[in-house]
This record gives C-alpha cells, sequence and structure tokens, in this order.
C-alpha cells in the first residue's frame, strides 16, 4: 500500500533500492554518502533485503565488484561522492563500454583541495563524458523515484548501460522530507525481474572485455555512440511509464512559468528549489522570468533544452562547478547546443554554490537582473561567482 | 611406474600469440586443464590477456572476462556475490570464480584489491604468473623482479647493478591473510601444478597459487630453456615449491642438496652483468630464506 513517511534522501535511496530487490550492493563509506550505506548494511543484516553486500577496501574496488556482479547478471548498486566518485574514474568506462546496466547514486561533493565534504558538482562533470545516463535530482521524493527509473532505464535491452542519480550532498542526501512510497507491486511491475542476455555463465560461454586493435576500435566506439544517443528515447518513455504507475512525472528538462518568460534561468539538482522561489517573488513583480531545470545531463537533451528556452531573449545558467581556465561546464555545452540556432537566446555564465555554499533567494534574483545588464552591455568577464568574497 | 593422464580437451585453445618458449601460455593451459568447463574466469591485464583476445577472436571457451589492470580481485569478488545471490534465489547453480594475474598485476598495482578479496573471505581462487617483471610493456621492473637482476627500467650499468631490490615474498603475504590454501607452482612440474589447483579450488574460500613462469624474451635466455629454467629455479632454493594448507605448511618437491644459483643464473642474459661477488651475495641470502621456509615445514 501506499504511504507517505517523513525520509532522509540517503534513506529513501535506500529505499528504492531494497524495493528493486538489488541482488549485490558494493560500497566504501565517504561523507555525505555514508547514510546510505549504513542503510543498506542495516537492511541486509535484517533480513529485509536478500543481498550481498560486499564491504570493499576502496572505491575501485566498489564499481569494479559492481561490474564483475553485473557481468554475472545481477542487479547491482553502488554508492558515492566526490573523491570517491574520482577514484572510481577508470572503472567508470568498462560498465558504459561492456553495456553493463551498473545503478549508481552520487551524493555530489567537492573535490580536493582543500578538503571539503560538502556539496557541488565537480565530481558529477568530472564523469560527463564515460556514457553513462545521468540524472539530477532536486528533492528527496526525487531521489527515491529517479533512483528506481534508473533500474528501468539502464535494464531496459534498448539501453543496457549504466545510469547514475545525483543528489547533492547534504542538501539532499541528510535532509528530511515527506516521501510517497509505493506499493511493492508496483515497483515490480515497474521494474520487473532483470535477466541480463550476455551474463558470464559456463552454460553459454562469451568473452568480455576481449582488446581491439586500430582496425576495430573506431567501430566499437561508434557503435557505444549510436547505442548510447538512442537511449535518450527510452528515458523519456520510461519516465512515462513511471508516470503511468505512480502519477508523477519527469521531463529530460523541466519548465517552471518559462510561458511568455523573456529570461530564463537554468539550475540542476536541488537549488531549483530556491530558485524557483525567486522566480515566483520576480512574477509577483510582474517579470517576465522562468526557471529550466535539467534533469537528464546524459545523454544530453538537445531537442528538449531548445524547445524548454524558446522565444526567450536570454537564458541565464549557474554552474556548480568550475572548468579552471573556461568556465561553467553547463554553460557551455548549452552555448555550444544554441550556437546553429536561428533564433537563440543570449547566454550568461554564472558560477557558485561550490563546496555546499548556498544561494539564497536575492542572490538568483540578483542573477537574473545581472544577467540582463551583461547580455545588454557586455562584460570583460566570460563568467562571474556568485557569493565569492573580495 | 606410475602413469598419469590429463585431459586432451583445452578450453585455452591453441593459436594465440604468445611468444615462443612462453612459460605463461604453458602455465595457463595447465591449469585451465585441472579445473574442467563449471569456472568463471577474470583476467587482468597483460602477456595473458592480450595473447589470447584480440577482438573479433578468443582462445577462450569457458566465460572469461577482462576489465582492467589492478582490479581482477575485485571484479572475482563480485562475480562470486553474484554467483552466490542468484543460486541462493534459485536462478542458477554456481561455478567456481578464477583471477589470473601478472605479477605486477598482483604485487604491485593490483595487490590492494588482492589483499580486500582474500581479507572478505570470497569463495575464489587467485593465479599469480609470476615472470619477475612487466613483460608485456617491455621488461620493467616489479616488485617481483630478483635481485640484480636487468630490467628496461631497472637497467644495469656503470652504477647500478640492475635491480636494487629484493623480490617481494608475494606468497607468504598471500598467507599473512590467513586463507585456507596457498601454494607455489611451476610448470615444469605440470603434476604438482594440477594437483595443487584442484586442491585450491576444493576448498571453501580464498585460494591463492603463486606459479612461477619462465619469460625466454624477458629473461634473455634460449626459447627451449623454459623447462630447464623452471627446474633450476626450484632445484637452486630460488623458487621454493611449497603448499600452505589451513596454516600448515609442506615442501613439494625438497632437493636433498640445493644447485648452486650460479647454474640457473649464468643462462640468462638478464644476469650476465653480474660479479662473482654480486653472485655470492645472492647465494647467502638464497640459501638462508630456503633454511628459513624449511624450518616451517611440518614434522621437520
Amino acid at each position: 500500500m501506499t504511504k507517505r513517511v517523513g525520509l532522509e534522501g540517503s534513506f529513501a535511496v535506500s529505499e528504492a533500492v531494497r524495493m528493486a530487490d538489488v541482488d549485490v550492493l558494493s560500497a566504501y563509506p565517504i561523507t555525505p554518502q555514508t547514510h546510505i550505506v549504513e542503510r543498506l548494511s542495516e537492511m541486509v543484516a535484517d533480513g529485509d533485503l536478500d543481498a550481498e553486500f560486499i564491504c570493499v577496501e576502496s572505491e575501485h574496488s566498489a564499481m569494479s565488484a559492481c561490474v564483475g556482479a553485473s557481468a554475472a547478471g545481477a542487479r547491482v548498486f553502488t554508492c558515492t561522492a566526490g573523491q570517491g566518485l574520482e577514484l572510481m574514474h577508470e572503472v567508470l568506462y568498462i560498465p558504459s563500454s561492456m553495456r553493463l546496466p551498473v545503478v549508481a547514486v552520487v551524493a555530489n561533493r567537492a573535490l580536493s583541495s582543500p578538503l571539503s565534504v560538502w556539496g557541488d558538482h565537480s565530481d558529477a562533470m568530472a564523469v560527463r563524458d564515460i556514457g553513462w545516463v545521468q540524472i539530477f535530482a532536486e528533492n528527496v521524493q526525487q531521489a527515491y523515484d529517479l533512483t528506481l527509473c534508473a533500474y528501468r532505464i539502464a535494464e531496459d535491452k534498448d539501453v543496457l548501460f549504466p545510469a547514475m542519480v545525483h543528489l547533492d550532498g547534504f542538501h539532499l542526501s541528510h535532509v528530511i522530507e515527506p516521501v510517497i512510497l509505493p506499493d511493492q507491486r508496483q515497483v515490480d511491475d515497474f521494474i520487473p525481474e532483470f535477466e541480463y542476455p550476455f551474463a558470464l555463465n559456463p552454460d553459454k560461454p562469451v568473452s568480455m572485455g576481449c582488446y581491439g586493435p586500430p582496425y576495430i576500435y573506431t567501430e566499437a566506439k561508434k557503435s557505444q555512440n549510436v547505442a548510447f544517443e538512442s537511449s535518450r528515447k527510452i528515458v523519456s518513455k520510461a519516465w512515462g511509464e513511471f508516470e503511468g504507475i505512480f502519477e508523477r512525472s519527469y521531463l529530460p528538462v523541466e519548465s517552471y512559468r518559462t510561458e511568455d518568460a523573456d529570461v530564463i534561468l537554468l539550475v540542476m539538482g536541488s537549488f531549483a528549489e530556491t530558485a524557483m522561489l525567486a522566480i515566483d517573488r520576480m512574477r509577483k513583480e510582474g517579470k517576465k522570468v522562468g526557471l529550466a531545470r535539467l534533469r537528464l545531463w546524459r545523454p544530453f537533451p538537445f531537442d528538449e533544452i531548445r524547445k524548454a528556452v524558446k522565444g526567450a531573449k536570454l537564458l541565464v545558467v549557474l554552474d556548480r562547478c568550475i572548468s579552471f581556465g573556461y568556465g561553467g561546464p553547463v554553460c557551455s555545452e548549452l552555448r555550444s547546443a544554441f550556437y546553429r540556432e536561428k533564433n537563440r537566446p543570449d547566454i550568461v555564465s554564472f558560477i557558485g554554490g561550490l563546496g555546499g555554499r548556498d544561494i539564497t533567494i536575492d542572490q538568483y534574483e540578483y542573477m537574473i537582473k545581472r544577467g540582463k545588464e551583461i547580455s545588454e552591455n557586455g562584460s570583460e568577464e566570460e563568467f562571474e561567482m556568485i557569493g565569492v568574497r573580495q | 611406474m606410475t602413469r598419469r593422464f590429463v585431459t586432451g580437451d583445452e578450453n585455452f585453445s591453441p593459436g594465440h600469440r604468445a611468444c615462443i618458449g612462453c612459460g605463461e601460455a604453458l602455465a595457463m593451459r595447465q591449469v585451465v586443464k585441472a579445473l574442467g568447463d563449471n569456472i568463471i574466469l577474470v583476467n587482468a591485464t597483460g602477456c595473458s590477456e592480450i595473447i589470447a583476445s584480440a577482438l573479433p577472436t578468443t582462445s577462450w571457451k569457458i566465460p572469461w572476462i577482462h576489465t582492467l589492470f589492478e582490479n581482477t580481485a575485485s571484479i572475482a569478488s563480485g562475480i562470486e556475490s553474484a554467483l552466490k545471490v542468484v543460486e541462493r534465489k534459485g536462478k542458477r547453480k554456481k561455478a567456481k570464480v578464477i583471477a589470473f594475474a601478472g605479477d605486477g598485476g598482483t604485487s604491485d598495482i593490483g595487490l590492494q584489491a588482492l589483499s580486500g578479496a582474500l581479507e572478505r573471505g570470497h569463495d575464489l581462487l587467485y593465479v599469480c604468473f609470476d615472470n619477475e617483471a612487466y613483460m608485456n610493456t617491455g621488461i620493467q621492473r616489479s616488485s617481483s623482479t630478483p635481485y640484480g637482476a636487468w630490467t628496461t627500467t631497472a637497467p644495469s650499468g656503470k652504477m647500478s647493478i640492475g635491480q636494487k631490490t629484493w623480490k617481494k615474498n608475494m606468497p607468504a603475504i598471500a598467507i599473512a591473510h590467513d586463507i585456507p590454501y596457498m601454494a607455489t607452482a611451476c610448470p615444469s612440474y605440470p603434476f604438482d601444478l594440477m594437483d595443487k589447483v584442484k586442491k585450491a579450488v576444493s576448498v571453501d574460500g580464498p585460494s591463492y597459487l603463486h606459479i612461477y613462469v619462465v619469460c625466454p624474451t624477458g629473461w634473455r635466455c634460449k626459447t627451449n630453456l623454459t623447462i630447464r629454467l623452471g627446474k633450476l629455479a626450484v632445484e637452486t632454493g630460488i623458487f621454493p615449491l611449497y603448499e600452505v594448507e589451513e596454516g600448515k605448511y609442506k615442501m613439494s618437491v625438497d632437493p636433498p642438496e640445493l644447485t648452486p644459483i650460479k647454474d640457473y643464473f649464468k643462462i640468462q642474459g638478464r644476469f650476465k652483468h653480474l660479479s662473482d661477488e654480486v653472485i655470492e651475495e645472492i647465494q647467502k641470502k638464497v640459501t638462508g630464506d630456503y633454511q628459513r621456509l624449511k624450518e616451517k615445514m611440518e614434522g621437520l
């Protein structure tokens, strides 16, 4: 039976993993992901989840164990954050090129140095080119929902790519919010028992991970990209199915009060909720402003983002990451996505919320106003940093 | 005279690209013969992987996976755990998980992952094929390279005798994890090797085999000396064959008198620069280590 409960973000993710009846869990503790592994360990210890928990000696091994278990046909889960995702980095390429539906949740965290356990998107951006489906959650309900969706998407026979759900460290991982938990039967309908078609099995031997000399490597990468691109439509299809069963909907790009908007602000993750308050305030003052949230980061939703900002004169983008010597990675990708459009909006870049720094409603309002100024008068800087003390 | 038969089945098919006289390919063939069909093999990056899996071909008739260099034990841990669950949930029967890696993939870059897998007690067999250097990348030194040996990153020269450090004792590190079974082996002793493989997979929990494999390409020796050199490594006490079962040590081959190491060194180019004094120093170390190992044996 459906029930409404108060859950911490980490516990909501754990609940989704339990209800997905995952076979193998493998993780290494790192703040702010720890509550997820602790909760899952309890579930296994109490017999609430029939899974093997491999308590590994590093994140590199956590991802490797997931790769091995997935290749053997198990449904797997891992979770990490910041440095942990960086230590996994090398291994992340394996499930995406071997087409293994590994699911990972990342409680996004800044990268050292200086050491910071607090949230930003530097870790997520560092893994954007690897071929993982990357989805950003903005509240605890979404952390639950999108973790379930990650299995539905990754295990689709027309996808078979790994999927990563991002929830902002502390801002989502450690916050308690009301969550609607569905009935187990609904979850079973949405993600039925999975059978990996090429599992390692002595009855049907396969060689996985052969080496690719120059005469075949390019073709292997081309086919990987073709398959990854075509999984974009399955993401939308899965979210459509999700809405049919659970009555909550998700889109690759979600718009908030963007109809007739001249200026659209674009954010990712948990900051969207505060940004919405800024939009409400400005709308009350009669300003034609709206908000776009990039839910799906990879595969990149070109068509949806172009549609979402159609008619706007200005797109103001907030990045929670710096590409040193360049600027905001999300903004640079958006500029590139709009470059060949005839009626493209001007695009202005802001960077903020690094290492757990909050962004206030006033600051969102400032970004929209300052963005207009920059758009009209130009600026010597490629981007502006928000909330930085001079 | 006892006759012993070995299966004619080859799950590691011929036609692969190993060098002439490759001790590793020989050892792999013997290991796989002893393992039978109900296995899943995890291979680290290295010679053993690249000689037998160039797309779109494969030498492997059993399920085989390669991913990276340093994570072989972790991949194997994941597979073993997966099989445990799927068997428990009544979906599939279990198979034995086997990991293959070289000395670099084991004693250097893969040591952490291996230690984790042994400590966690996964039911798997890890096999290290030790040819005493990174041969796949071109004979670079590893922590398993013996003292005094020439390699491309520990070359001998006016200021250097070659490898400046003593070989890391990987079998002792494996034993320190208190695993149920550990053995050393060499394909120059095929029956001993295959018996140990069978014993290793029969235990419940992690087992470790450290197999000495001659590499004519890297050792700068004639390609018809592979078997002879393997025997000499054992007869000189440089690579003693022994096993440790539930903490009990047993010598597998115990020559009444150790052959001088000079006989082993003189037919390999990698030691040709060594002076008599250095060889004498190494001889003392080898004799001492061998004595200390023998003291651990049961019933001595």
